[in-house]
């Protein structure tokens, strides 16, 4: 797809930056903003890092190989199943970028919906025969080693900057593993499962957000995936003692992360499609 | 590139670059005669309405704001005011007011992304914004610090820039007291400043290029009777179209072109047409703030302008309007009483629905042009079906056609430069891919 514009972005002679490389599946184009929401910092950035692949912001690009690349998105097409190949082979490190590249992303409901693909095409598309696309929609660690996960719907812009960062000097990013619960009583935030009953997924749900959900007083959705070693059984439980029917609970722990292992199997098990050959 | 056999020219480019999403565009030209202009949106499909089926009313909001990370608040508030609505819920006074000012925020961080990191290269011959920043440090910080801003509303406002968390059906989850906005307000007047500068500075970058172009689409956008469409009830086009939301589908015909995830959308009887700023603009100029109609007298724009490659002076005017618009609902700002009206109950719910569904249709003006949601709810509060119409997918005959207009008169320069004239041709409508999968590789097929 990107092959005939090669030799546009030949890397100058003497220029020693890092080159990036910022790829897209399917995806909202939110987590690569991210980059470019970096008002203060971009150009910076880009005093260090070359865009070599980065469709959104340039339109001179090479064939790599790439000191680092950022990929958005979950794999849905089989033509993205070998593009995510051939951009591992030209990566020495493969960063994935957000719930839709870690964890599969909304449209990851798609592996838990009652219905199958060919219904979704049909309700969506007219004629739903010229709309090629797989089952089920996977993370990009499904496909090939992955060097590093970046949480979040979106992520955050200054864990991005951190992984830059690290990368520049050597080192392992400082990324916290906690659970939202630990960033919530850190800014002093009243509990808005106890004091307002709200349903929350703060004590499963990684922190890295800053508790946005609960500053503006709703419980979290959830949206930077679970916590390390989360226990959302227990939490379940916990709400259905609330009084949260299992409707509402599947819909909660269903959304941005449904797919990521340790909400899919929440409240009840369900059959992995990608392994039952749906 | 140029490919081919003996008779055959076949000229090729990649994925189309600065613009949000997947997608190319081929164009085939026999005997030195155009014979066809396709733009194939090869972003995956995600299937959001078919997954909407069966979420609760109060989803969509959240969910369907992941359809676009560039204007996920047209999403959100599409989709409130369609589940809104479905419900007989009418949020207007300061409620209303902080969704507008939430709203200014988007137009100003999306154009503020579109005018200076996609669309500004294409007229001084850049590859990208860093490019640009060699060239003009200066005018590329001053965008920076514009789209920081509106950055800034929306955090305020919305809790995120991206995929805000504040935004529910029915209101906020919070609203900012008064002081919270008066923050802001510093910023505002000195994002109204800088706004003022850029239009003269792509006035100035229009002119450079050559002679206005003059392309005969149909505009559509949102009508409202005294403010420049944003949020609104009706429907208005330039030729005589005045429908109410809940019509639009009777008069919106969505098709299928093979090779492409993205619906295309045409007016029934009527055709092609074109939404976002030139449709604004042409439809309401006479309700821009002050300060953007005589930033738009100083752009040299007229009272209607069909320049596609105009487009960016009207989006800087849209940015000053959007500050000087902010900046007055900040001013009047009264922190409401409650942050959202109350919702039905479940037993009020079913009671209000009975056995079969009601309906909600929702439209607003995403920074790229209108966006409507259609839900049908049960009266357990579970959406039995969605549509949504995004403004690329309407777009996308509109873009077509000005592919060849623009390519047909520039058959004879090199390939090289048809490329770049044709991507500019697709940018000067700043499609947002991810949001129509239900768009763009430049094919140049010669023989």
């Amino acid at each position: 797809m990107t092959a005939d514009r090669s030799g546009d972005g030949e890397v100058p002679a003497g220029d020693d930056r890092v080159s990036l490389a910022v790829w897209k599946f399917a995806s909202c184009d939110g987590c690569q903003l991210t980059l470019l929401d970096c008002e203060d910092e971009l150009l910076a950035v880009a005093d260090r890092f070359r865009f070599a692949h980065f469709l959104e912001a340039s339109s001179a690009v090479d064939d790599g190989p790439f000191d680092v690349s950022l990929v958005e998105g979950s794999i849905t097409t089989a033509d993205d199943v070998s593009r995510i190949h051939d951009i591992r082979e030209r990566s020495a490190v493969l960063v994935t970028i957000g719930a839709c590249a870690n964890a599969g992303g909304v449209q990851a409901l798609r592996n838990l919906a009652d219905v199958d693909v060919d219904e979704l095409r049909s309700i969506v598309y007219p004629s739903p025969e010229l709309i090629s696309t797989l089952a089920s929609s996977t993370p990009i660690a499904d496909h090939v080693e992955v060097d590093l996960e970046l949480p979040g719907c979106p992520i955050d812009r200054n864990q991005l900057l951190e992984v830059l960062a690290a990368f520049l000097a050597g080192r392992a990013p400082n990324l916290p593993t906690t659970s939202v619960c630990v960033e919530c009583k850190a800014r002093d935030l009243v509990c808005v499962a106890v004091a307002g009953a709200e349903p929350c997924l703060g004590p499963v749900t990684r922190s890295g957000c800053g508790a946005l959900c609960p500053s503006v007083g709703r419980g979290c959705y959830g949206c930077f995936g679970p916590a390390e070693a989360a226990n959302t059984s227990s939490l379940v439980e916990r709400l259905r003692g609330d009084g949260v029917d299992d409707g509402r609970l599947t819909r909660l722990l269903h959304t941005f992360n449904a797919w990521a292992p340790g909400f899919r199997d929440q409240p009840v098990a369900v059959a992995d499609p990608t392994r039952s050959g749906r | 590139m140029t490919q081919g056999s003996d008779d055959r020219r076949i000229v090729n480019t990649g994925a189309l670059a600065r613009v949000e999403g997947e997608g190319a565009m081929r164009v085939e030209i026999v005997d030195g005669e155009l014979v066809a202009v396709h733009l194939d949106i090869y972003e995956p499909p995600r299937f959001f309405e078919a997954l909407l089926r069966g979420r609760s009313y109060t989803e969509p909001p959240d969910i369907t704001a992941r359809i676009c990370g560039i204007c996920p608040v047209a999403y959100q508030l599409s989709a409130c005011a369609a589940t809104e609505d479905a419900l007989n819920l009418i949020v207007d006074g300061q409620l209303r007011a902080l969704r507008h000012l939430l709203y200014c925020g988007e137009w100003i961080e999306s154009h503020a992304l579109h005018i200076h990191l996609l669309h500004a290269p294409d007229f001084l011959g850049c590859d990208s914004v860093v490019e640009l920043a060699n060239l003009d440090r200066s005018a590329v910080e001053r965008g920076f610090e514009i789209k920081k801003i509106g950055n800034r509303i929306m955090e305020v406002v919305g809790g995120r820039a991206i995929h805000p968390v504040n935004v529910r059906t029915g209101g906020f989850h919070r609203v900012p007291t008064a002081r919270e906005l008066r923050v802001l307000r510093d910023d505002l007047v000195r994002g109204l400043e800088l706004a003022d500068e850029v239009v003269d500075w792509v006035a100035w970058l229009v002119a450079e290029r050559g002679p206005a172009w003059n392309l005969d689409h149909e505009l559509v956008a949102v009508d409202h009777p005294t403010e420049y469409p944003m949020m609104g009830r009706s429907i208005r086009s330039d030729r005589g179209l005045t429908i109410d939301v809940a019509e639009l589908l009777d008069h919106v015909e969505e098709y299928q072109v093979e090779g492409s995830t993205a619906l295309h959308a045409r007016l029934l009887e009527r055709g092609r047409y074109l939404v976002g700023p030139l449709a604004r603009y042409g439809l309401a100029a006479d309700r821009l703030a002050p300060r953007a109609a005589e930033a738009a007298r100083r752009g040299g724009l007229g009272p209607i302008c069909r320049d596609p490659f105009a487009s960016i002076i009207v989006r800087a005017v849209e940015v000053v309007h959007a500050f000087a618009t902010a900046i007055e609902l900040v001013d009047a700002y009264r922190r409401p009483a409650r942050p959202a009206l109350p919702l039905p109950t479940e037993v009020e719910l079913r009671e209000r629905v009975g056995p079969g569904t009601c309906v909600g249709h929702g439209v607003t003006e995403a920074p790229r042009g209108l966006l409507y949601h259609r839900y049908r709810v049960g009266g357990d509060g579970l959406i039995s079906d969605a549509v949504i119409v995004p403004p690329t997918a309407q777009n996308q005959p509109a873009i077509e056609r000005d592919l060849w207009a623009v390519v047909e008169r520039n058959l004879h320069r090199p390939d090289d430069e048809l490329r770049r004239l044709a991507e500019m041709a697709i940018r000067n409508h700043d499609p947002c891919i991810s949001c129509a999968t239900h768009f763009l590789d430049l094919t140049v097929e010669r023989s």
